[in-house]
């Protein structure tokens, strides 16, 4: 594609695209849920600026035995570490692991 | 009332060149006006509020806290389809400097007058050119107007040009600060606004469109930065051959009929003085006056600043044996202080014309630029002969400084 061929000046034409670039890769601490503590408050899901938090029907048994019907999960292709959920999280069921380790 | 009668039916007036720009705006049907005021060219938008309030003009005027956000909010209104307007000076248009940059990356056909004034500090609210000179690189189609009639035809134009499908940059519209917004001048008007309106037809861009939705002015990386600005290289290029266009079509029309560079004696001249903005009227009186001495002396002036009428310029310099710019800025440490005169050496230069070229810098800050003083500039350049060109600028009229 040459200069002709662009739209004029740089414009986004086709909306709703930004799926197409996954911001993942602009982590550098990612979120991770312990779902043992995790008491499916769903502030993180709120808080998510991202929406990259998601509600998955999976369900789940603690370890004291309490039976959750579905299980919070994080989109790492889009997440970008941010860390608000980390922070918001009232049971500190989230941490921010860094992504070399 | 003395009335033009041609194609269009025009009448007579006495305007100072801010009204002229008003009437101008006015007459273009502008929807979104959004401006702070900064003297010398508060006259333009307080007119224009006047239009509004008296019920001549349906636009919104909106009130912004600066210049920054004056130029933002006709860029979102432009952006959303609207015919915008903004005026500044100076410091106001200074502090648009990233603004500009984004009002023509992101293609929007903006017009914006500007009387000029000098830039602080020292504070100083009169004329010259440095404010004007220092957004030079914004990728903003740039006129220099030197009558209140050429400011009224001018911002019509400005209108023509930015909102052309093969263009869509933003226009400056520029006149002397206090020399030509606060002198009145007779011009004449179109008499019936309609017929304006139908000079600028309203045209189809792609414009914010909850329908049709778009993302403007959004992130791109070195992979396709480039491409997008040479777009915009392309389209100055373009503009070149568009004004050309309408300056033919406003020649029909209107009956007045404007160059990128205007000339005046030159056909047998050997020496010119090149020059923009009001003072050329004063230029063409000093010419009238040396002819009449024996100096084979023409006038000329740069109506266009950007695109640069490099073709127009060689038409106008090719018999002259000498060649003086007088400019109204300083480009404090350059090879050639003057930025017009440093613009005319490059592109007679790119033509393969080797001309004597003596640049001046005058009017600082409002100083006069009388007829008498071009008539001086003339006598030391050719006092100076060959070394007038060596010493690069010649700064006129300053105190302490000689060049004998």
């Amino acid at each position: 594609m040459s200069w002709r061929e662009l739209p004029i000046g740089g414009m986004v034409v086709e909306p709703g695209n930004s799926i197409a670039r996954r911001t993942g890769d602009w982590r550098v601490f990612r979120p991770v849920i312990n779902q043992d503590v995790c008491t499916r408050c769903l502030i993180c899901w709120m808080y998510c600026p991202d929406g990259v938090i998601k509600l998955v029907d999976t369900p789940y048994r603690t370890s004291k035995g309490r039976v959750w019907s579905f299980t919070l999960e994080i989109d790492y292709d889009y997440c970008k570490g941010c860390g608000i959920c980390a922070e918001e999280c009232p049971v500190d069921a989230i941490s921010m692991v860094e992504e070399v380790k | 009332m003395e009335v033009l009668e041609g194609p269009v039916r025009q009448v007579r007036v006495v305007l100072n060149s801010n009204y002229a720009v008003a009437y101008a705006v006015r007459d273009v049907d502008v929807d979104v006006i959004a401006a702070y005021p900064i003297t010398p060219q508060t006259g333009v938008v307080g007119k224009l509020a006047e239009m509004i309030a008296n019920g001549e003009l349906e636009a919104e005027m909106i009130h912004v806290e600066s210049e920054h956000s004056a130029l933002s909010t006709i860029i979102g209104a432009s952006a959303a389809g609207a015919r915008v307007f903004t005026a500044t000076s100076s410091q106001g248009l200074e502090f648009m400097h990233e603004v500009l940059h984004i009002a023509s990356g992101m293609r929007l056909p903006l017009v914006m007058s500007v009387a000029t004034r000098a830039v602080s500090a020292p504070i100083n609210i009169w004329c010259d050119y440095s404010d004007l000179m220092n957004v030079r690189d914004s990728s903003w189609i740039t006129f220099i107007a030197s009558t209140a009639q050429e400011v009224y035809d001018t911002i019509i134009e400005a209108y023509m040009v930015a909102e052309d499908p093969r263009i869509l940059l933003p226009v400056i519209v520029a006149y002397d600060g206090f020399w030509m917004s606060h002198t009145y001048e007779p011009l004449h008007v179109v008499a019936d606004k309609r017929y304006v309106r139908s000079l600028v037809p309203r045209r189809d861009r792609v414009k914010l469109d909850p329908l049709k939705p778009v993302t403007m002015g959004s992130l791109v990386g070195p992979d396709w930065y480039y491409e997008i600005k040479y777009q915009q290289v392309e389209a100055m290029r373009e503009a070149y051959d568009i004004i050309r266009e309408r300056d033919r079509d406003m020649g029909k029309v209107l009956g007045r009929r404007y160059e990128p560079v205007e000339a005046y004696n030159i056909d047998d001249a050997e020496i010119a003085i090149l020059t923009y903005g009001g003072i050329y009227g004063s230029l063409l009186k000093s010419v009238d006056r040396l002819r009449a001495e024996g100096y084979k002396i023409g006038a000329i002036r740069l109506r266009l600043w950007r695109p640069f009428p490099v073709d127009e310029l060689y038409k106008v310099t090719r018999g002259l044996s000498t060649l003086i710019v007088v400019d109204r800025a300083i480009s404090y440490g350059a090879s050639i202080a003057g930025p017009v005169a440093l613009e005319v050496i490059a592109s007679l230069h790119r033509m393969r014309v080797d001309l004597d070229i003596v640049n001046y810098v005058a009017g600082i800050g409002g100083r006069p630029v009388a007829e008498s003083d071009f008539k001086g500039m003339l006598e030391l350049a050719l006092k100076l002969g060959r070394r007038a060109r060596e010493l690069g600028t010649l700064y006129w009229g300053v105190r302490g400084v000689n060049y004998e």
